[in-house]
């Protein structure tokens, strides 16, 4: 079974956000990763850029197949995870630390609402994978 | 574990492919493993430098009999059937009157009288469908024994060794491309060296309903579950080892859009053997030049170039990439593509238009990965 820490937010695209504050960092979920397989490549937006809630911030690669990342609010990019360039492999050994992606500042904490729980995104894995 | 989709059609392997974790996808309507849990890296890594199991049972068989069954496929295939002795086998082309591609095929050759064609899974009622169409009162017996057969290719520098264990047959003995009809296990089997990985290896082609014994006492020859022993491979390994070594795949780098000459198979067509289908087109071409050829080439900067994207030249879409993918092995973003003449040499830059970004590439030369001969183990 996927990983699924309690302390998260999650969105159905398989993002997850730890909230501190007004700055949100962003990743993958252990099932995303796993479903990818080994991932080669992520590529990731500038500091400074902004999206709308569950835009396309940057891409995952594995050596099979492309999967775009989404942000799950909206928010500005304050720090980007330089790391992964050269350690993609982070992606699937480390999915909720050492290989978070972007930190936002986060526009609007009301967007975390929308957001599913850890119980509720288990919940949604189970579902989905019926 | 999820229970195969009921439309898709499934090999003899299908419920050990899911006992062992395969993940399973459509793969041109067969339900096939995509990669087990080790990873596709992995897969591909073990297979360069230890063995890597591979079914491919979903490839197609038709057994050729007859007096004419070489005069027939000779007429049909752009290769020359009668260069081939008992024992041996070859790569071929089934060809339109355009010289283009309907399969890419191995023409096994039992006997004077006996052939057996190996096609793509994808394409094998096409073929069976094609071959029938243009016999023209020869005698020839064909028949479509696709379903009767597995087929489990070992692969990598301790196949020789693995499958060695299991067999009487002196496997030392038979050359690339040759085979032997011989038993593995006890099971009667077609025993092949010849693969689609770029290492030395075999293909065992037996009957279906033994499949499962021979998967199962190849990975226990072969130490399965050991950090040097057999892993088995899924389709995506496969793609990238065949990728790495510049091997054409139908429906990718040729199909009825291609011909032989553009897609630098030159090798398989031979002009002056007689007449065949497609002969007069491939003779025009080769003495007019092609307009445009199927190159190799690397990402040059950060990216990775994939399937169906275009070829840029001096911000001109000039061409197309057929494969694209990283290269696990070489550590490299490669890929093959179709480029206008002009361009088709080594050291031409291009860009490749990746999702909207455009990422610089070169032509180099391939295959990209050549295995080091006597590398097998005893």
């Amino acid at each position: 079974m996927a990983n699924v820490p309690e302390n998260l937010h999650y969105s159905k695209d398989h993002e997850w956000i730890r909230v501190e504050g007004d700055t949100g960092t962003i990743g993958i979920t252990d099932h995303a990763q796993n479903s990818l397989g080994d991932v080669v490549y992520v590529e990731l937006p500038k500091v400074g850029e902004s999206f709308a809630a569950h835009e396309a911030f940057g891409s995952v690669e594995s050596v099979k197949a492309v999967s775009e990342l989404f942000v799950p609010v909206s928010g500005e990019v304050l720090e980007v995870n330089e790391s992964l360039q050269d350690e993609p492999e982070k992606v699937n050994a480390d999915p909720y630390g050492g290989a978070w992606m972007i930190r936002l500042r986060v526009g609007a904490k009301g967007e975390l609402d929308s957001l599913l729980s850890a119980a509720e995104y288990e919940d949604y894995l189970s579902t989905e994978t019926e | 574990m999820t229970a195969s989709p009921s439309h898709l059609k499934q090999t003899p392997l299908n419920a050990a492919h899911r006992r062992m974790g395969g993940r399973m996808v459509d793969f041109g309507g067969w339900d096939m493993p995509v990669q087990y849990p080790l990873g596709t890296v992995e897969e591909h890594l073990r297979t360069r430098t230890r063995t890597g199991l591979f079914d491919v049972s979903h490839m197609g068989e038709i057994d050729v009999r007859g007096a004419d069954a070489i005069p027939f496929i000779n007429r049909l295939c752009s290769n020359d059937v009668t260069k081939l002795v008992d024992g041996q086998a070859h790569y071929s082309a089934l060809t339109t009157p355009a010289g283009t591609v309907v399969d890419d095929l191995l023409v096994y050759r039992f006997g004077p009288e006996h052939l057996m064609l190996v096609v793509n899974a994808s394409t094998t009622e096409k073929d069976w469908d094609w071959i029938n169409e243009h016999l023209t009162g020869e005698a020839v017996e064909l028949k479509n024994v696709s379903a009767d057969y597995c087929q489990i290719a070992l692969q990598g520098p301790d196949a020789l060794g693995i499958l060695q264990q299991l067999t009487a047959t002196p496997l030392a003995e038979i050359k690339y491309y040759h085979f032997r009809n011989g038993e593995v296990d006890g099971v009667p089997s077609i025993i092949s060296r010849t693969g689609y990985t770029g290492e030395d290896g075999f293909e065992v082609y037996a009957a279906a309903d033994q499949a499962e014994r021979l998967w199962n006492r190849i990975l226990d020859a072969g130490q399965y579950d050991t950090p040097e022993g057999v892993v088995p491979c899924g389709l995506a390994a496969r793609n990238t080892l065949r990728l790495e070594s510049a091997m054409a795949l139908y429906g990718h780098e040729i199909d009825e859009t291609t011909t032989l000459f553009e897609a630098n198979l030159g090798w398989i067509c031979k002009l002056n053997k007689g007449d065949f289908t497609g002969r007069e087109a491939l003779a025009r071409q080769k003495a007019e030049g092609v307009k445009r050829r199927l190159v190799g080439f690397e990402v040059t900067e950060r990216g990775i170039a994939r399937d169906e994207q275009d070829v840029l030249i001096d911000g001109a879409r000039v061409g197309r990439v057929t494969s694209g993918s990283p290269a696990p092995y070489l550590k490299k973003n490669i890929g093959l593509a179709y480029v206008p003449a002009e361009y088709a040499h080594e050291g031409q830059q291009f860009e490749i238009d990746v999702r909207g970004r455009l990422v610089g590439a070169r032509v180099v030369a391939t295959p990209f990965y050549k295995r080091e001969r006597g590398a097998t183990k005893p």
